[in-house]
């Protein structure tokens, strides 16, 4: 019978050799699965012979990331955290793997004209109008080409690989953009509230 | 292609939660578990919990991840009914 157990439980187990460790891998193996396929059956892009896969490549990452384990919750929840990591990345991959950040960025712009200018609500216009206008004038390409295709929903890994750069050279691109964005906003008078309603009131 | 109506509400929303002290995905990876026990307790965030809180409003990717690992936690709650093997034989032998 599978069986959870306590964290130092897991841990011990997991650092053990032979019948110890073989026993607790299958545990944890049989518990993944559970969680891993109940979060992941209702996505169009899962199948489910990917299962094995991900199962596979989770284990190793538990197994490589087994001292970064803070016992700050139960082990099993980390662990799957980390093999839906695993998982949720390669979907990603995937779907993403064909889609040109370049074309992306081409086919698709900050244009105050195309997106808002026959929007009936005067305020909102406006305030697209200036996010747009510190976009176009005061972020860097890169930073543009970031939030663009963050908005598309591009996958950050393919984003960082189609642009050279690291997972965290992107978060720094994408942090900066976001604060002079904010900064400019908060400077032409707008607070959170009229974030807030632009499009959702 | 220009962009949509949700999709500059989508970044309004982020720019609105926008920290200048934020944390990355990889921290986010290894506490979302401990926040996610919380919320799914319905306890209060943890004041060393709120940094969690705000990157999963600006990070959808982590914000989907932790979606679906509560998915996972419910259905580690009732394995039963998620179809893991060890319990069926349980509950065939009972
Ligand atoms: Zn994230």
């Amino acid at each position: 019978m599978v069986r959870d157990r306590d964290n130092d439980e897991w841990i011990k187990s997991l650092e053990a050799q032979g019948p110890v460790r073989e026993s607790a891998l299958a545990d944890l193996r049989e518990l993944l699965f559970v969680g891993l396929k109940s979060s992941l059956k209702s996505r169009s892009d899962y199948v489910e012979t990917m299962l094995d896969d991900f199962l596979q490549d989770s284990l190793i990452r538990i197994l490589q990331a087994l001292d970064q384990f803070q016992n700050r919750s139960r082990f099993i929840t980390w662990a799957t955290s980390i093999a839906i990591r695993v998982a949720m990345t390669e979907l990603r991959k995937r779907r993403w793997r064909d889609v040109s950040l370049e074309k992306l960025v081409a086919d698709s712009n900050f244009d105050p004209v195309s997106d808002v200018e026959g929007d009936t609500f005067p305020e909102r216009r406006e305030l697209v109008e200036t996010m747009y206008r510190v976009i176009n004038t005061q972020l860097t390409d890169k930073q543009r080409t970031v939030l663009l295709a963050e908005i598309k929903g591009m996958a950050q890994e393919e984003i960082a690989g189609q642009l050279g750069c690291t997972r965290n050279a992107l978060y720094k691109l994408s942090h900066d953009a976001r604060i002079r964005l904010k900064q400019e906003l908060v400077r032409a008078g707008y607070d959170s509230q009229s974030f807030a309603v632009a499009f959702n009131g | 292609m220009s962009v949509t109506g949700d999709e500059i509400q989508q970044l309004l929303d982020v720019v609105r939660d926008t920290q200048a002290v934020e944390i990355d995905c990889d921290v986010c990876l290894m506490q979302v578990g401990e926040f996610a026990e919380d919320r799914l307790a319905g306890k209060l965030i943890a004041e060393g919990l709120k940094a969690i809180e705000q990157h999963l409003l600006i990070c959808p990717e982590c914000r989907e991840e932790f979606e679906a690992l509560c998915q996972a936690m419910n259905a580690l709650e009732k394995p039963e009914l998620a179809g893991l093997p060890g319990a069926k034989d349980e509950e065939r032998k009972g």
